[in-house]
C-alpha cells in the first residue's frame, strides 16, 4: 500500500509522517515514533493496554487507523505528566501499588486521567465502571482505587504537591 | 524487635516511575538497527507426521532474509532434565494446533505474514488425544513414543499406615474433584530479541545476546547453549522489564529459541512477538486436573488418612509436568497434621498445547479439593468449618510425615484473623437466602529446597560494589517481574548499610554482569535471592565498620550504620541520633559537607585532617573504607539447608522448602437461584509472609494472588474442541474485570520465621489456592449445592440447583449440534473425534464443501 503524507498532533508537537493509509495509529506510535509506553497486549481490543486519549476521550490505538486521526489532539502516557515530572496520579499509583508489571498501567493511567478531568469526585462504583475498560492481571485493581482515592483527595485538599513531592 | 529503618515501611517499587510514565522498557519496546521480525507458522493439526516441508516459495519473497524449520536446531530441550522433549520447531511430528513448524525473518510484519502463507507443508494426520483418561489407554500413535500409554509420569506414595488410619476413622469422605484448565494470561505477551556479534578473529558468528521476557534468563542461557551448541560463555541473556508472569515465562517458550535461530540463519537481529492467540498455545498453564479425593475423621473433625489420586492433563510436552505432579501430591502435607497419606498421581500426555508452572503450582486444584471435602466432613459431622482446621493444626516445630520441614507456622493467628474479621460466628448460617460465607486454607512454598537440575551450587549469589561516588550498585540474577524483587534488594541492602534507599542500585538479571540466580518461580526470590542479599551486604558493611571504628576511636562492635549516619553505639549526642539527625545535618551543610559531595578531594582531606570523631556520615565511612580496601565488594550466597530438603524417597525433592507461607480465607457469596449466577461480595484474606519486608508491596501480592484464585473460581477456562482452544483471547478467556471484582481485605500475618531475610517468607502465590475453595464453600453455605467442578459458572451452578431441586436438566447444546456430547463446555473430545475429525452439523459450512465433516484433514 502506497505511503500519503499526513500531520498529527502527538503531545503537543506536530508530526509530518509518510504513511499507510491502514496503518493502526498503536503501531504507528511505537514503531515509527518509537513511543512504546502504549502497549500491545490483547490485539483485539478488550483489554485497554494501548488507550490514548483523542481530544480528551479514551480510545484504543490498537484498532484505530492513524490516518483518522488528522486534526485531532492525541495524548500517549507519555505526554501526561507536565515536563517530564510524574504527574500526582502516576506518583500515586506507584506509593499505593496500582502497578506491578506495569504494562497495564499505561492504559489505565489514559483512563483515570480522562475519568478525573469529567468527574472529579466520582463515587466507589463509578471509578469500577471507569476502569472495567482495561483489564489487569497483577493488582486485582484494589490498590488501584486507593491511588486514585489519595489523588483526589491531595486535588481537594490542595495538598497536590505534598503527594508529588517537593519540585 | 521490629525496630527498622527501610525494612516493614511500604515504598513504591524502585522502577515505578517507569511503568506509570511508559518509560521503562520492556522487550517488544526494544529495537535494533537492521532490525527483522519474527514470524511463526503453526500447525493446524492435533497430532501429525509431517511429510514434507518446502519453503522455496518464501524464501523466494523480497523483504524475506530466512527461512527457519526444525532441521535448522534440531535438539531437544525442556525445562526438566527428565523433560527434554520439545524441539523449538517441529522435527518430525506436531503434538498439538499451535505446535511451532517454521519460522520466517522478514523486513516487516507484513511480508513475514506473507512469507508464511508461501510455506508448504505436507502432513500426515494421527489420530489424536484430547482427554486424559482416554490416553491413558493409548496402545499406538503415542504422542511420544518412549511414553507408554501416554503416561508422562506416575508416581504412588504412600506415607504411615493408610488401613490404619481409614480403619481408626469414625466417618470416611470420598468424592471426584474437577478443576479445568486455566492460563496465565499475563498481559504482555511474550517477546524475544536476539541478535549475534561477530567474532573479530574468524569473521564468523560469535557472540550471541538475547533479551526476553523471562522469569528465568539463566535457565535460558542454559537451553540456548543446549539447542545452538553454543557454550554458555557465549550466550548473554538480558531480562528487561517483563510484564507479568506468574509461571508462564518460568521456561524456556519456543519464540526464545526460534528467534535465536533465526537471527542466525538471517545474520542479523530478530525479534520475535507472539499474537495474544500464540500466548494462549504457548500456555504452559494449570492443568486441568482430576482429583478422587477420601479423607478419614473423627467424630470431632480431626484427620486419620488421607488417600488422594490426581489425573493432570499435561498436553503433549512434559513441561515442569512432573514437578507440577509431585507437587500436587507432597504439599497434601505441611498444611495440616495429616499421619497416614497415600497418594497416587499421573501425568498424561495429550494433543493439547503443554501444561506448566502457574501461580502455586501443582497445589492449588488438590487444595480446592481437600478443602472442600473438609467442608463437607464438617457439614456431615455438624462440626463449624473453621473448627475442622483448627483441630488439625500442625505442631511446629515439626516434620511432616512426608518429610517436610515446618518451623514457623501463622495458620492459627490467619484462621482467628478471618474469622473475626468476618464475623464468622455471628454471621455463619444466619444471613438470608441465597447468602452465604465459606473458609478455606492454603500454603505454599518459599522457594523450592531441590534445584531442578541437581547440583551443589548456591541458589542465589549477589555481589554488591560501593566506590568513591558512594553509591551501592547491587549486582543481582533475581527476576523482576512485577512482584518487587528489585525494591526488596534494595530495601535489604539499605536496612544493613544503614543508607538511603534511594543510594542503592540494583542491577539485575544480566547474565554478563550478575551472578546466577535460579530465577523468578516457586516464589523463591524474597527467601533465597532475600539471604544472598543480605549475607552479601553484611560483607561488606564489615569493612566500612572496621574502617569506621578505626577513625571513631572504638571497637567494631560498636560501630552503628543506620539511616545515612555512622556513629559510636556509646555517643549520646542528640545530633547523632538517626532520627533527630536534621540539626546536625544542617550544621555539616553550612561547614561545606553537602551530601554527595564529600567525596572531592579537599573537603575530603579537610575532614580527615579533623582528626577522630565519634560520628560521621555514610559517605565518610565509605571513604575511610576505602582508603584501606579500595573499591568495597561483597558477595553472599544462600543454599537451603540439608535440613529442608526433604524425604529420600523418589519424588521426595519436590515439596520441601525452607518455609512455607499460611492462609486462611473467608469468602461472602450470593447465588441467584434463577440464572446460577455467582457474586462474591467480599474476601478476607489473611496470610503469613513471615514478615511483610515492604507491606503495600505484600499486600498487592495477596490480593492479587486472591484475584486469580476468583477469576479461576467464576470464569476462567480453556475451553476446547477438538484440541483447537475455542476461547484464545482476553475478552473470550474471561477474568474478573473491576467492575466484578470485590473487595479484598488482606491481614498480613508475621510469624517471623527463623531462616527467612528479617523473618520474611513467601508472599506472592501461597493465598490463590484457598480461594477457589472458600467461594465455593460459600456457594453450599448460601444455596446448598456442591460444586464439584471449578469454575463455578452459571451453566454449572445452575444444573447443580436444578439436580438438587429434581428438575429436568438443560440440555445447552441441543439444537446447536447434535453430534456433540451433551455439555456446554466439552473437554474430553477423545471419544468423539476417534482420530477421525469431528462429525459436524449438518448445516455447518465447513461440511458443505468436498472435504465434508473434515474440517482437521482427518478423512472420515
Amino acid at each position: 500500500m502506497k505511503k500519503e503524507l499526513i500531520e498529527l498532533r502527538i503531545n503537543g508537537r506536530t508530526y509530518e509522517l509518510a504513511i499507510e493509509p491502514n496503518r493502526l495509529l498503536l503501531d504507528l506510535l511505537r514503531q515509527d515514533l518509537g513511543l512504546t509506553g502504549s502497549k500491545r497486549a490483547c490485539d483485539d481490543s478488550s483489554c485497554g493496554s494501548c488507550t490514548v486519549q483523542v481530544d480528551g476521550v479514551p480510545m484504543l490505538s490498537c484498532t484505530m487507523l492513524a490516518a483518522s486521526c488528522e486534526g485531532q489532539e492525541i495524548t500517549t502516557v507519555e505526554g501526561v505528566a507536565d515536563h517530564g515530572g510524574l504527574a500526582a496520579l502516576q506518583k500515586a499509583y506507584g506509593d499505593f501499588g496500582g502497578a506491578q508489571c506495569g504494562f497495564c498501567t499505561p492504559g489505565f493511567m489514559m483512563t483515570v486521567r480522562w475519568l478525573l478531568a469529567n468527574n472529579p469526585d466520582p463515587t466507589e462504583d463509578e471509578i469500577r465502571e471507569a476502569l472495567s475498560s482495561n483489564l489487569c492481571r497483577c493488582t486485582g485493581y484494589s490498590q488501584m482505587y486507593q491511588a486514585i482515592r489519595a489523588v483526589i483527595q491531595a486535588e481537594q485538599t490542595g495538598k497536590k504537591e505534598e503527594l508529588v513531592g517537593a519540585k | 524487635m521490629n525496630d527498622f529503618s527501610v525494612i516493614g515501611k511500604s515504598i513504591a517499587m524502585v522502577d515505578a516511575a517507569g511503568k506509570t510514565t511508559g518509560a521503562g522498557k520492556y522487550t517488544d519496546d526494544l529495537s535494533l538497527p537492521g532490525m527483522l521480525v519474527g514470524k511463526i507458522l503453526h500447525s493446524p493439526y492435533p497430532h501429525a507426521r509431517i511429510k514434507h516441508i518446502d519453503t522455496s516459495r518464501a524464501k523466494a519473497l523480497d523483504g524475506v532474509a530466512a527461512v527457519v524449520t526444525g532441521a535448522d536446531a534440531p535438539n531437544p530441550y525442556g525445562i526438566l532434565p527428565v523433560g527434554h522433549d520439545e524441539t523449538a520447531l517441529a522435527v518430525g511430528k506436531v503434538r498439538y494446533v499451535g505446535d511451532h513448524v517454521a519460522c520466517v525473518a522478514a523486513i516487516n510484519e507484513e511480508i513475514a505474514e506473507n512469507a508464511i502463507e508461501l510455506i508448504d507443508v505436507e502432513y500426515e494426520p494421527l489420530p489424536a488425544y484430547f482427554d486424559p483418561e482416554e490416553s491413558m489407554k493409548a496402545e499406538s500413535d503415542l504422542i511420544h513414543e518412549n511414553r507408554a500409554h501416554n503416561i508422562e509420569k506416575d508416581y504412588h506414595h504412600v506415607f504411615g499406615d493408610l488401613d490404619k488410619g481409614f480403619a481408626e476413622a469414625d466417618y470416611v469422605a470420598e468424592g471426584r474433584y474437577i478443576a479445568n484448565e486455566v492460563t496465565h494470561a499475563a498481559m504482555e505477551p511474550h517477546s524475544t530479541l536476539a541478535n549475534f556479534e561477530l567474532d573479530p578473529h574468524t569473521g564468523k558468528l560469535g557472540r550471541l545476546t538475547v533479551w526476553s521476557s523471562t522469569q528465568v534468563p539463566y535457565y535460558l542461557q542454559h537451553k540456548l547453549s543446549l539447542v545452538l551448541e553454543m557454550p554458555m560463555s557465549q550466550i548473554r541473556v538480558i531480562k528487561p522489564l517483563v510484564g507479568g508472569g506468574f509461571g508462564g515465562k518460568s521456561e524456556i517458550i519456543p519464540l526464545e529459541i526460534i528467534a535465536a535461530v533465526a537471527a542466525r540463519a538471517a545474520r542479523a537481529p530478530v525479534k520475535i512477538t507472539y499474537t495474544r492467540e500464540e500466548v494462549f498455545w504457548a500456555h504452559r498453564g494449570r492443568p486441568r486436573t482430576i482429583i478422587d479425593l477420601k479423607t478419614g475423621v473423627k467424630n470431632d473433625g480431626r484427620m486419620t488418612a488421607v488417600a488422594c489420586k490426581v489425573i493432570q492433563d499435561g498436553g503433549a510436552y512434559c513441561s515442569y509436568g512432573v514437578v507440577t505432579i509431585l507437587y500436587s501430591g507432597a504439599l497434601l502435607g505441611a498444611l495440616y497434621d495429616i499421619p497416614n497419606i497415600r497418594y497416587d498421581g499421573y501425568r498424561v500426555l495429550t494433543n493439547k498445547p503443554a501444561c506448566g508452572a502457574m501461580r502455586g503450582h501443582g497445589t492449588v486444584n488438590v487444595r480446592f479439593a481437600f478443602e472442600s471435602q473438609m467442608d463437607e466432613i464438617a457439614a456431615k459431622l455438624n462440626l463449624d468449618p473453621a473448627e475442622v482446621r483448627r483441630v488439625n493444626l500442625l505442631k511446629p516445630p515439626t516434620v511432616t510425615v512426608n518429610g517436610l520441614r515446618v518451623l514457623s507456622y501463622g495458620l492459627p493467628e490467619c484462621i482467628d484473623q478471618v474469622v473475626a474479621r468476618s464475623g464468622w460466628k455471628q454471621r455463619k448460617g444466619k444471613m438470608p437466602k441465597g447468602r452465604g460465607l465459606g473458609v478455606a486454607c492454603s500454603h505454599y512454598v518459599s522457594g523450592a529446597a531441590n534445584s531442578i537440575i541437581r547440583s551443589d551450587m548456591p541458589h542465589s549469589t549477589v555481589n554488591i560494589k560501593i566506590d568513591r561516588d558512594g553509591g551501592v550498585v547491587v549486582y543481582t540474577g533475581a527476576s523482576e517481574i512485577g512482584q518487587g524483587s528489585d525494591t526488596m534488594t534494595a530495601q535489604v541492602v539499605a536496612e544493613v548499610l544503614g543508607c538511603e534507599i534511594a543510594r542503592v542500585k540494583v542491577i539485575a538479571a544480566d547474565t554478563d554482569l550478575t551472578p546466577i540466580d535460579l530465577g523468578s518461580y516457586s516464589s523463591r526470590v524474597t527467601f533465597m535471592a532475600g539471604n544472598a542479599t543480605l549475607r552479601a551486604a553484611e560483607e561488606v558493611k564489615k569493612n566500612i565498620v572496621r574502617a569506621s571504628a578505626k577513625r571513631m576511636n572504638c571497637a567494631p562492635e560498636d560501630v552503628i550504620m543506620r539511616d545515612g549516619r555512622v556513629w559510636k553505639a556509646s555517643t549520646t549526642l542528640s545530633d547523632s541520633h538517626p532520627t533527630l539527625s536534621d540539626n546536625s545535618k544542617e550544621r555539616e551543610a553550612a561547614r561545606g559537607h553537602v551530601d554527595g559531595q564529600i567525596l572531592r578531594g579537599s573537603v575530603l582531606q579537610t575532614r580527615k585532617e579533623e582528626g577522630p570523631k565519634d560520628h560521621m556520615s555514610f559517605e565518610e565511612a565509605i571513604v575511610a573504607a576505602i582508603d584501606f580496601h579500595g573499591a568495597l565488594t561483597g558477595t553472599g550466597s544462600y543454599a537451603p539447608p540439608v535440613a529442608a530438603r526433604g524425604g529420600k524417597h523418589k519424588g521426595g525433592g519436590v515439596g520441601p522448602s525452607p518455609a512455607y507461607s499460611y492462609s486462611a480465607q473467608v469468602a461472602e457469596v450470593s447465588v441467584d437461584e434463577e440464572t446460577g449466577g455467582v457474586t462474591v461480595h467480599k474476601i478476607w484474606a489473611a496470610h503469613d509472609c513471615g514478615r511483610a519486608l515492604n507491606p503495600v508491596a505484600v499486600e498487592g501480592q495477596v490480593i492479587g494472588s486472591v484475584w486469580m484464585g476468583l477469576g479461576q473460581a467464576l470464569e476462567e477456562e480453556m475451553i476446547w474442541k477438538d484440541g483447537l482452544l475455542m476461547n484464545p483471547g482476553m475478552l473470550e478467556y474471561r477474568s474478573p474485570s473491576s467492575a466484578e471484582s470485590p473487595e479484598i481485605e488482606c491481614i498480613i500475618v508475621e510469624s517471623i520465621d527463623p531462616e527467612g531475610p528479617f523473618g520474611a517468607k513467601e508472599a506472592g502465590e501461597g493465598s490463590l489456592a484457598a480461594t477457589i475453595p472458600a467461594i465455593s464453600n460459600a456457594i453450599y453455605d448460601a444455596v446448598g449445592v456442591r460444586l464439584r467442578e471449578a469454575p463455578f459458572t452459571p451453566e454449572r451452578v445452575l444444573a447443580a440447583l436444578r439436580a438438587k431441586k429434581g428438575m429436568k436438566r438443560i440440555e445447552m447444546t441441543e439444537s446447536v449440534d447434535p453430534t456433540a456430547p451433551h455439555k456446554l463446555r466439552e473437554h474430553g473430545g477423545s471419544l468423539w473425534f476417534r482420530g477421525k475429525g469431528p462429525m459436524r452439523h449438518p448445516r455447518d459450512p465447513a461440511r458443505q464443501g468436498t472435504n465434508a465433516g473434515s474440517p482437521m484433514g482427518g478423512g472420515e
